[in-house]
């Protein structure tokens, strides 16, 4: 693939940051404002689709640590396991389990099921994406 | 409850589970069997328990129907999800030892958990909009097998059945928005019941045409049934077995479901095309499969004929007519898969799937040939097996019916399929095998793996054959089910007799318990109770 340009890469390594801050951001605050788990999931796939536009596709693989598709696999079966919880307390599948706690600084956190569905899509959302664009970019090389 | 919900979760967790272990291929054959053995076994515990206590209602993440959406299980239901752990089980077994290296690396065991989980889901579902989500489920995962080996032959097939399917998808979509539009509701048992107060039903019977051209494409009924000959003699045998047993009777399975349950108004236009339909299908079958001459060619063609008897079961629309389409059905999908995959093994034995290339299989492998003999004898209805009394059923509630033609037009297509196997059988097992082709052995494991599912499923033949009156008892249950659609409107919405629409009576049963949205629903009560009255008759 071709080297990116000095400025694109020296972007890419500041803004590769922001962006999968941002994602976290986006994920939690999901089920009460506009964000979630598919728009977080997209917003992260955008941050490694961009250095492997700035660099190459192994070094992508390098920070990515993890294989794309077993990504997705671990967040279906996240996904898939939220919806389960509901069902060992006696209630019907994917009824929504909530645990509020307190933290020190940042305030209240929802922890809940829908948090691990959100969770789950994301990762089925980041590994499809970057399972496509690895593909894609290794068949041009 | 839960057990409703189960044969749609085990195949979805086990398909997460071997994308989880892509790299380790041992790991994804272990979860493909312990997956679909755990789903055979759920469904087969959904069927007990909807036996014994009646329909088995979900409603996800307890939001009542009709606003949220529910799973249900009646007889039939049950019976189509332990179908499809069945075969989904054999095949499984069966890809062990018959799916290439290179399939398997690219993803093969988690696109057949997938296509199980929406098969499954489209039969347990009680909502028209979840039924067309989970039928696009399946179909992409069908899409994913179908060219998994990306050989030329089964791409020119994928294009004809994606084509195809997508219109399909496309129609079923638009009577979905135009019944929601309609009705403003998507729960099956809540349309049921609108549509039965509606007297001016012009317009549900157009949007029924809808729903019947494009389930009947999925069906792989006539006229719209070019895409299945086209394309399942290309992909892997197990695939092929597969998608034989299970994808187009979803189709009918949708059929069954929505004219039985929603579309009854006008039963005498409806149902008539449907049984005329039903007629070309298996003619045109029937004719096309005596036209080949190659193995699983001839098997896709019967496929489309055999479409033809169940969906004639529902076109004549009484309850031994339903009994029979019921009957036939699971009589269908066993005897099928189990022919497709006989004719995976005669491929690895000979090389080849024609007929030409194909022989002497009778003096080598003797065992093969008897199992080859109990499916197909039975698909051609003789009896004791079980096709002998699938259209046994099926042609008295034709004669009960008195419509003559169709039972003339079903025993001539045994007759022609008769035909087809014979010639398989001479062909392929009876005749020498020809000069130049090479006989290959089996190793004791692999054909173990490869004889295993298809002892099973003849096995199941059999029973079902000489061991009928059970079989026709759960044929009956469903069919009871099927031709009072007050049961399933009641098991899912409650009873009816209160004089409230369901919508109304759970909004109103809300408002009753003092929770603190009392007044929150209270509101809603008086908004619903405005948009009713227009509706009311």
């Amino acid at each position: 693939m071709m080297e990116g340009s000095l400025i694109l890469r020296t972007a890419a390594r500041f803004l590769m940051p922001l962006l999968l801050t941002f994602s976290i951001f986006m994920l939690l605050r999901g089920h009460d404002q506009p964000g979630g788990g598919f728009i977080a999931g997209l917003i992260a796939a955008m941050a490694f689709a961009l250095y492997v536009f700035a660099f190459d596709v192994p070094t992508t693989r390098r920070i990515l640590r993890v294989d794309p598709r077993g990504m997705l696999g671990w967040g279906l079966l996240i996904a898939a396991l939220s919806g389960v919880i509901s069902a060992m307390l006696g209630q019907p599948f994917f009824t929504s389990q909530w645990w509020p706690i307190q933290l020190p600084v940042l305030g209240e956190l929802k922890l809940s099921t829908p948090l691990f569905f959100d969770i789950g899509v994301y990762l089925v959302v980041l590994g499809t994406v970057m399972t496509i664009v690895l593909t894609l970019a290794e068949a041009e090389e | 409850m839960v057990s409703v919900a189960l044969p749609i979760l085990i195949p979805l967790v086990a398909g997460a589970l071997s994308l989880a272990f892509w790299q380790s291929q041992i790991a994804q054959r272990w979860i493909a069997v312990i997956g679909t053995g755990l789903l055979l076994a759920s469904t087969v515990y959904l069927l007990l328990q909807v036996q014994h206590e009646g329909f088995v209602v979900m409603h996800m993440g307890d939001w009542q129907g009709p606003f949220g959406i529910v799973l249900v299980a009646d007889v039939l239901g049950a019976i189509m999800a332990v179908l499809a752990g069945i075969t989904g089980f054999a095949v499984a077994i069966y890809s062990l030892g018959s799916m290439g290296d290179g399939h398997e690396r690219f993803g093969y065991y988690p696109l057949l958990h997938l296509l199980l989980a929406g098969v499954c889901g489209a039969f347990l579902t009680g909502d028209i909009f979840n039924l067309y989500v989970w039928v696009e489920v399946l179909l992409v995962a069908s899409f994913g097998l179908l060219i998994l080996g990306g050989e030329r032959a089964q791409m020119e097939g994928a294009i004809k059945y994606v084509a195809l399917n997508l219109v399909s998808s496309l129609l079923l979509l638009t009577g979905v928005g135009l019944v929601y539009g309609m009705a403003g509701t998507l729960n099956m048992a809540d349309l049921a019941y609108k549509f039965s107060q509606v007297e001016d039903t012009g317009m549900i019977t157009v949007v029924a045409m809808l729903f019947l051209v494009s389930f009947a494409i999925k069906a792989a009924a006539f006229p719209l049934f070019f895409w299945l000959p086209a394309s399942y003699h290309t992909p892997p045998v197990a695939v092929s077995a597969l998608f034989a047993g299970l994808l187009t009777k979803v189709g009918v399975y949708a059929l069954f479901r929505v004219f039985t349950l929603l579309f009854t108004q006008d039963v005498g236009l409806t149902h008539t095309i449907i049984l005329w339909g039903a007629g070309f299908t298996m003619l045109t079958g029937v004719l096309g499969a005596a036209a080949q001459f190659e193995f699983r060619r001839i098997l896709s063609f019967h496929i489309v004929s055999q479409i033809g008897y169940m969906i004639m079961g529902l076109a004549l629309y009484t309850p031994l007519a339903l009994i029979g389409g019921v009957f036939y059905i699971m009589h269908h999908i066993i005897v099928k898969a189990n022919l497709f995959l006989v004719s995976g093994v005669a491929y690895i034995l000979r090389g080849s799937y024609e007929l030409k290339q194909l022989g002497g299989l009778y003096k080598s492998s003797p065992v093969l040939a008897m199992l080859f003999l109990v499916p197909a004898m039975s698909l051609a209805g003789m009896p004791p097996l079980s096709g002998f009394f699938a259209k046994f059923i099926i042609v008295r509630a034709a004669i009960e019916a008195e419509s003559y033609w169709i039972v003339g037009v079903a025993l001539l297509v045994g007759l022609l399929t008769l035909f087809s196997m014979v010639k398989i059988w001479t062909e392929a097992f009876w005749k020498p095998t020809p000069e130049g082709v090479a006989i290959i052995e089996l190793p004791g494991m692999r054909r173990a793996m490869l004889y295993g599912p298809i002892m099973g499923m003849a096995l199941m033949t059999l029973v079902i054959g000489l061991y009928a009156q059970p079989i026709y008892d759960l044929a009956e249950q469903s069919a009871t089910q099927l031709m009072d659609p007050s049961l399933y409107i009641e098991a899912v919405l409650g009873d009816p007799a209160s004089g409230l629409s369901p919508s109304e009576r759970l909004i109103h049963d809300a408002a009753q318990a003092g929770e603190a949205a009392a007044g929150n629903g209270a509101a809603i009560n008086g908004a619903a109770g405005n948009g009713m009255e227009g509706e009311a008759p």
